[in-house]
Formats: C-alpha cells, structure tokens, sequence
C-alpha cells in the first residue's frame, strides 16, 4: 500500500504507537482507570501530536539542516514541545475553556509523553532512511494526526477492558499493573493481525 | 529529608526496594521496546544510566542556583545535553548498539525515571549522594531490563547475547505481545517475592516487639 492510504493504516492500525511501537506507555497504564479521562488524554495527545509536527519538521529541514546543527535536534525538539504544550494550554483557557476543563492535568502531562518525542523523531528518521524527505510537511502532519488517533483507540479500549477487570477476584499479585499488561498483550495480539495487511 | 540516606539504603532502594521498573513501574516505553535481545537491553540500560549518574550530579550541584519555579524546564535542557552526548559517543564508537536502540535512544530524554530521580532526589541531596543514587538506580533499571531480555530471547530466539542455544523458540516471545505477557508476568513475580519478605520481615518484628513486652 502506497501514498496517504498507507501512512494512515499504518499510523492507526500496523505500526501502532502504544501496542507496536512501544510510544507513550506511562499514559497508557497510567491514565486507563476510567473511559472518560482515557478520552481525555487520547485527544490532548491527538492535538499536541499534530502541532508538534507540523513546527518541528519545518525547524529541522528549514533551520537545522541548512545550519549543520542537526545534533541539537533533541534539546530544540523536547523545548519546542513543551513550549507547544506550554501555549496551547494558555490559548485553550482563553478561548475554549470547556475543552480546558475537560483535559485539565492531561495536557501539561503530555510533554513528558514519549510518543510526542517520537513522533516527531520517527518522522526525521524516516527522511534520514529515505536520503531524501520521505514524508512532504502534509504527510508529516497527517502521521501526527493518525498516529495520535491510533494512540487514543488504543487507550480508550484498555480502559473500556479495565473497568471490566477491576471487578474480577485476582489473585493480590496480578492486581494493578500485571494484569493491564497482559490484558494489554491480548491487545497487541488483536493489533498485529493488522501488521499482514 | 530529615536524615542523610546511607550507602546500603541507597544500593538498596535503587535495586530491589525501589526498582524504577518492577516496582515504580517508570521507564516502561524502552523496557517493552527493547528487551527483544539481552544485548539491546544490556545497551538501553548503560546509556540510561551515564545519563542518569551524569544528570543527577550536574543537578545536585545546581540545587541551590536553580530557581524553584523554573526547576522541570532548566532539568529536561539538563538531561536533553547529556542524551544528545550519549547519542554521539554510541554513533561514533559503538554504531551496532546506536543501530539496535534506534529511536528509544533520543528518547532517554523523556525517560521518567531520570526525570523523576532528579525531581525526587537530586534536587534535595548533596552531590556524592545523588552521584550513587544515580548508579544505583540506573543499575536496577540495567538489571532488570537485561533479565528481561535475556528470557525473551532465550524464549523467543533460542539464543542468548546473540549465541544460538537450540532450535527450539516461541515466537510470540519475539513480538510485542510477548513484551507485555514478560513484562506482566516479572512485575506479578516481583510483587509476589517482596509481598513474601515484606510479611516475614514484620512477622519477625512482631516476635521481637512481643518477646521484649513480655520481657517488660
């Protein structure tokens, strides 16, 4: 599969951030006690997912690149990020006080978020692999976008299975994480029947 | 900090009590990523720690200069600096091991544990404290992700640090749900072993509490 159809299947489905790729677990297993606050968080990470993309691809091919400082990606990246973070929750309480309300802690949680950090990583690295720039800044933006809904499915479905569990009788030492994680297995078993596609 | 923790509490606390990964449950993206092989582990888990030991005493030493207010910020520039070093000495000298931990490489900047040591405990103490707390814990976090590693691959490759042992291997180890049954099933065991201690300990306790009352 080719073109924008394949960025997105792969974002949501075979290459998913949380159940394949391993991004942004401390969320995962933090923030899936209850649907609504799972909610919550997957779309405070959809958001910033999206604008970090769409600023830091452009700082790296625009600015770092013509410079030569591509070895500062990461300290300009983690700042531009919680900068990002940072103003999005001062223009969210200004005009949208409803959604800031709802997000609340979620979206200054969201910087230390290593799926943000990674997908803005793994889009560099997919131009670094390629020689050239494989992904255009849209299809930049449309990853960040995917990949931030394929984390919110992820998230919102484990919460949906752990209010579930938590009525269960387990034995004490599976109580907690052990059993999100292997109910999180179960999971990542369903997500890789996508990986054939 | 009321007292100045010691040396076995510290070694303690960071390996076994306090284990960043089976019993904090931080630092959980690289140790599902990369326990695939005992080596990607092992590698993961230096590079963590340079950073880790390297940034807890850069911040110890500015504890008194950096303004409260500005502390998270001033922290991740902190660890981020020592991240982008440790990138280039393993690009440069060990281009095998930069290959193998790819991605999660320039994410030790978002590691919590790192963040967290420094939040919890090298803000507050003095440097040669936070220099050993620094080595401890990024020796539980080494420790804990090679042994995961090593029984993934053991499981899931027939292998071990890249030396076939037989034929026989369970795929599912291999893949990512194999990472989190692994992951699960060594956070239930952990739990259950100190659970175990932790009732033995207070139990002898309680003996000693109730022979000295008798005694009294």
């Amino acid at each position: 599969m080719e073109g924008i159809l394949g960025i997105i299947v792969a974002a949501l489905f075979s290459q998913n951030f949380i159940l394949v790729k391993f991004l942004g677990i401390c969320p995962f297993l933090g923030v899936s006690k209850k649907t609504d606050s799972a909610l919550s968080m997957g779309i405070a990470v959809t958001l910033v997912m999206v604008i970090t993309c769409a600023v830091t691809y452009p700082i790296y091919v625009y600015i770092l690149t013509p410079l030569g400082l591509q070895y500062l990606e990461i300290i300009v990246f983690i700042l531009v990020i919680a900068s990002l973070v940072q103003m999005m929750e001062m223009i969210l309480k200004k005009f949208s006080p409803g959604l800031y309300s709802a997000l609340g802690i979620y979206l200054p949680l969201v910087t230390t978020n290593c799926a943000i950090l990674g997908v803005a990583e793994l889009v560099i690295a997919a131009g670094k692999e390629a020689g050239t720039w494989a992904y255009t800044y849209g299809n930049a933006v449309l990853y960040g976008l995917f990949a931030g809904i394929g984390f919110t499915i992820a998230i919102v479905l484990l919460s949906g299975l752990r209010e579930k569990t938590d009525k269960l009788n387990l034995p004490k030492c599976l109580k907690g994480f052990p059993i999100t994680m292997i109910i999180a297995c179960f999971m990542a078993m369903a997500f890789s029947v996508f990986s054939g596609l | 900090m009321s007292k100045k923790p010691t040396f076995k509490e510290i070694a303690l606390d960071g390996v076994l009590r306090q284990n960043p990964v089976l019993k904090l449950v931080l630092g959980t993206c690289p140790t599902l990523g990369l326990t695939t092989a005992a080596i990607s582990g092992l590698g993961m888990g230096a590079a963590a720690t340079f950073v880790l030991i390297c940034s807890n005493i850069l911040i110890s030493l500015l504890r008194n200069v950096i303004p409260d207010k500005v502390r998270i910020p001033c922290f991740i520039v902190i660890i981020a600096t020592f991240t982008t070093v440790v990138r280039g000495l393993l690009e440069a000298f060990l281009p095998d091991i930069y290959d193998v931990l790819g991605t999660f490489l320039p994410l030790i900047v978002v590691n919590c544990v790192i963040l967290g040591r420094a939040e919890s405990f090298a803000s507050k103490n003095p440097v040669g404290s936070s220099a050993l707390d620094g080595l401890f814990m990024g020796l539980g976090f080494t420790l804990a992700l090679t042994l995961m590693g090593i029984v993934r691959e053991v499981l899931g490759a027939g292998a071990i640090f890249g030396t076939a042992l037989w034929n026989f291997k369970i795929e599912f180890f291999a893949k990512p749900a194999g990472a989190f049954f692994t992951y699960g099933l060594f956070i239930a065991v952990f739990t259950l072993v100190s659970n175990a201690l932790e009732a033995k300990k207070s139990k002898k306790k309680a003996v000693v509490a109730e022979t000295a009352e008798e005694g009294a």
